[in-house]
Parts: C-alpha cells; structure tokens; sequence
C-alpha cells in the first residue's frame, strides 16, 4: 500500500535510478540524482522541527523548484509553489493567509523575498541541495505520516481578488496518478513536454505520473512558447511523445499554421483542459496528426486536477462543443438543478463531484470552505463532503457531460437564461477569428463581445453571428482586439475585459 | 523604424527599445506580445510574417525587426 507521494519516487528510484527523470533548460537529473537532491533538501529542514506545516517554495520553474517540492515533502511538511515573477504584494496576501515556516529561494529570488514584509526563515536552495542526508531523521518523520497529511497547497485566484488555497493530500495524489497511469497507459516510455506552472493543478498530472512509472519530464523552457516553429521542433528533437497543454497553446500552434512545416512522428497522446478547447483548432491538430490519442480534461484544482474526460473518438463540426465526458474511474459527478434536485437527462444544472482526489478545503478559510465543501445533497445519512464546483453542464444524447459555463457566466437577459459560452462557440467558429470572450454587462444590459482574427471585420462577424444565434443571444457590441489578455495560468482574463468595458464606458461619459 | 518603434510602444508601453539586445531574454517580448507585433507588423508594412519568420533571431532586438521587415518587403 502506498500512502505517500515519496514512495512513488523512490520505488523509480529503485527499477530505473539511471534514467533521465526531469530536465530543464540547464540541468538534468537521473531518478537517483533526483531522490538524493530532495533527500538533502529534507533534511536540511528537519532542523525546522516541525511537521504538516506550509513551507513556501519562490522559485521559477525548474529542477531546482521540483528537488525542493520533493525536499518540503521529505521533511514532513507540504509545499506551496510561488512563481518567482509574482508581484509582492500577492507574495504577502498568500504569505498571510500561510504563516508558513520557512521560505525556500535560490540565488535569483534571494532579493525578491526582501521586497515582502515578512520575518519567515529563508533558505537558500544551493546550500540545501547539498545539505549532508539525516537518514534516521528521514526515516523518523516518514514513520509518524499518513496518506491523508497534506502534501500542497495550490492557490487560485477568488473572484474576489484574495486568493485562495485549496489543500490536497498525499492520498488524492497517489490515486489521481494512479487513473492517469492506467487511463492514458503511461510508462516509462513517455516523455512528457510540460507547458503548465507548478503552481498551476495542470503540472500535478506531468510531475505524478512521471514519478510514478520512472518516465522523463522535460520543463519546457517558456521562450519556446513565443516562437512556434521552435517549440514543435524541440518536441521533434527531444522525441517528446505526450503532450498535456492549455487550449490557448494548442490554439496558437493551430492559427499559425505551424504544423504544416514540421512533423512530429513519436507524439502519440496530446491532452488538454483549462478552458474550453474549440472543435475548430482540435479539427487542425486531428487533420495534421491523424493518428494521435487527443483527450479533452475536465476539473477545478479542488479536485486535484481532474474529476471527467473525453476521450476524442467521432469527428466535430467547428461549431460543436468538445464534450468533458465522463467521470474518471472512482470519482463520481453529479448535475444539480437549482431546485436542489438532481437533473434528468439533457437537463441543465451544476456539477457535483465526489470521490478521493477531493481536497479538503482552503487553507485558512473555512468560511470560502463552507460555501463549496458541502454535505452531498442527495443524502443526509452521514456525513459525505463534495464539491459543488459552480460549472453548469448537462448530459448530451451520447451520455456524455457536456460543460456549459461558469455558474457566474450565466445571464438571465430580456427574460431569456443566456450562457456565454454558447455565444462564444458560435463566434469562434467563424473563419479566421482567432479567439474570442463575451462579457455581460449588468448596468447597460448588454452582451460585449471581443475577438482576434486576421482577415476578419467587425462587421463581418456580427452579420455571421446573426446567422448562428438566436435574437437574444446577438452581442450588442461586437469589438476586435488586437491581443486577448491572458491571465498567469495561461487563460482569457475576463477581469481584464471587463476593466476595459467598464474605462470605455467611463470615456464615451466624459466625451 | 519610427513606425516599428510606434509599434512596440504600443504593445510594451515604456520600455526602451532601443537600448535593448535582447528583448526575447529579458522577457520584454512573451508569447502574446510577439504575436500581437507580427500582425501589427504585417498590417502596418503590408507585408506578410508568416509563422516561417517567428524565430528569436528575427525579434532580439530593433534592428533585427527591421532587417526582417526589409527582406520581407524585398521578397513582396
């Protein structure tokens, strides 16, 4: 039985400890290298004497920040990954809500954890890398561990601007990895290219179920994600073979065209999830890689990563939603209409979710808990936790779930329940329009609609809207961007758009 | 070249441009920005940036965007 994420890693340790198991732009380590780098981190914090206690990881994305995830969890304490370009004042909010009991820097962001008010003891990863192992302290804190220990806290950004931090444990992770290996067959074979941040769920699939079957992880470097054509050649080059990327990614690659110039013969699983994958872009990857496993995801970071999927199996019209499918082998979904009874086939309403890659809550916030951790509402037996997770679905013909929006996207406009990302399917099927948002705004009662496209007027996308939606569902306004704004985690930043709604609105007053 | 500048002001506000070597590096250029300046570029020049010339070479710097302006109004 296996009730922590170490044993996992040591167990590859143990079949294959000369193999490349993570490697970034300017280091590489073999699973042995790996375990004995985080080891000496560990024990390097044993010092700390404590335990189940947040130790802050500020670093960018690399070996190093992966040695001291697995270094936090070797002393017997949980990690939480903070991006080494956050601004400070994020730093602070997160480092409220924490406490934590130490900070792990290296030599970069040494300077950085200055600019935040905080007395928290730092440590420098270059001399805990090669701190001397303890191995009976090791040994001691692993003894006193239970699967259900907190292994990370993963903040996400609340709508109301204070983020908050979900709190996964050991046990989710071990049996998220566990349906990820048997349901995408990861072996020791697979060579992952990961595009998603460590302090993003996405990465909990690439880091896992790559420790997990002694597979190789390459961490993208992030300049590849500005230059298209390097990007795919490096994953030719490296014979990268799965792919677990962001929509706006595979969206990008697809408008440039950029599969036409270079062929990539060991890719063999492309999954994604984040946002909504348009069936127009998917229609380009599947044309230019018939052969390829695609896979769409589903699930909030409160659920470890993923709670549904769809494996891609028919064709799609460009106008057609990619179905989220249905729920991952030992978790359970559920659609709840808002009369609190569950809805019948084709009925809308939200999705529920339980099972063991639950997490437990946010750290420090019972009451944000409270509103989203709630008893199942179809029993009132004992006591069962799930998460309402605010999206709004419902079963198509194929018994498939199907996403709908944001609880919080739905608009209720002349009477008529609207959801915003219908308007937005429909728009981005138009030829040459590149991407798309539609905002509601409540003072003027009307929808906002921007896009980006080449090729492609203002004019011509609403004269194609009125062909496609129904009269209550046309924007008002349709808008072409230049540039989409995308939020960290690499999706469309509706905050940002409807700031800008909200400034344009402020000067057609004063003009 | 006071167009392009025009340009990257646009999309990177307050940076200077011409100073910089190395605006891929120094991350001034990300992902979005590059794209949002191909086809500012290509709008603006009438000229056609295909995928082909979104390398790091053709972006270091001004006089690098410049250079590929010119050979893609050469090849025009």
């Amino acid at each position: 039985m296996y009730k922590n994420v170490l044993e996992l890693l040591e167990f590859s340790a143990k079949t294959n400890p000369d193999k490349q198991a993570i490697i970034d732009e300017t280091k590489s380590l073999t699973y042995n290298e790996f375990v004995t780098a985080a080891k000496s981190v560990g024990s390097s914090l044993l010092s700390l004497n404590e335990q189940n206690k947040p130790v802050v990881i500020l670093m960018k994305k690399s070996v190093a920040c992966l040695v001291c995830m697995f270094g936090v969890t070797y002393s017997g304490n949980f990690y939480i990954v903070i991006d080494s370009d956050t601004p400070a004042q994020r730093i602070s909010s997160i480092f409220s809500t924490l406490s934590p009991v130490a900070v792990l820097v290296d030599k970069n962001t040494h300077e950085t954890i200055k600019a935040v008010n905080t007395n928290v003891n730092t440590i420098c990863y270059e001399s805990a890398s090669t701190y001397p192992i303890n191995p009976d302290g090791l040994i001691a804190i692993r003894k006193r561990q239970i699967d259900t220990d907190p292994l990370y806290v993963l903040f996400t950004s609340g709508s109301t601007g204070i983020p908050k931090g979900t709190v996964i444990c050991h046990r989710s992770v071990i049996d998220y990895a566990e349906w990820v290996t048997e349901t995408f067959g990861i072996s020791s074979q697979t060579v992952f290219g990961n595009q998603s941040p460590f302090y993003f769920s996405m990465s909990v699939l690439d880091i896992f179920s790559t420790i997990r079957n002694a597979a190789t992880l390459y961490i993208l470097p992030k300049t590849l994600f500005s230059f298209p054509l390097k990007l795919l050649e490096f994953i030719a080059e490296k014979e990268i073979n799965t792919l677990y990327w962001v929509p706006s990614v595979l969206i990008m690659i697809a408008n440039w065209k950029a599969l036409d110039y270079v062929e990539l013969p060991k890719l063999t699983k492309v999954l994604f999830a984040g946002e909504v994958m348009p069936a127009k872009q998917l229609n380009v990857w599947i044309k230019h890689l018939p052969g390829v496993f695609f896979a769409n995801l589903y699930g909030p970071t409160e659920i470890t990563d993923i709670c549904a999927y769809y494996v891609v199996n028919r064709p799609f019209k460009d106008d057609e939603s990619i179905p989220i499918g249905n729920a991952c082998n030992n978790c359970d979904v559920f659609v709840i209409k808002e009369d609190g009874t569950q809805a019948g086939p084709s009925e809308e309403g939200e999705l529920y979710v339980r099972g063991s890659f639950l997490g437990f809550g946010y750290y420090n916030n019972s009451e944000k808990t409270r509103e989203v951790f709630v008893q199942n509402p179809l029993q009132q037996h004992y006591p069962e936790p799930v998460y309402k997770t605010g999206d709004i679905v419902r079963f198509n013909e194929y018994g498939e779930l199907v996403y709908i929006s944001r609880n919080d996207f739905q608009v209720k406009r002349m009477g008529y329940r609207i959801e915003l990302g219908e308007i937005e399917a429909a728009i981005n099927s138009i030829e040459n329009v590149n991407a798309c948002a539609c905002i509601y705004d409540k003072d003027t009662d009307s929808l906002n609609l921007y896009f980006t496209g080449s090729g492609v007027d203002e004019n011509t996308v609403f004269t194609k809207a009125k062909e496609k939606l129904p009269p209550y569902m046309i924007p008002n306004k349709v808008i072409l961007v230049k540039q989409m704004p995308y939020n960290a985690n690499g999706k469309i930043d509706r905050l940002a758009l409807k700031k800008y709604t909200d400034t344009q609105k402020g000067d057609n007053k004063n003009g | 070249m006071d167009k392009l500048l025009k340009i990257l002001e646009n999309i990177c506000p307050g940076v200077d441009f011409k100073e910089n070597n190395d605006l891929i590096e120094s991350g001034i250029l990300d992902s979005l920005a590059i794209i949002s300046l191909a086809t500012d570029i290509s709008d603006e020049f009438d000229i056609d940036v295909t995928v082909r010339d979104i390398l790091p070479e053709n972006f270091s710097s001004v006089a690098a965007i410049v250079k590929m302006i010119e050979r893609l109004q050469d090849e025009g």
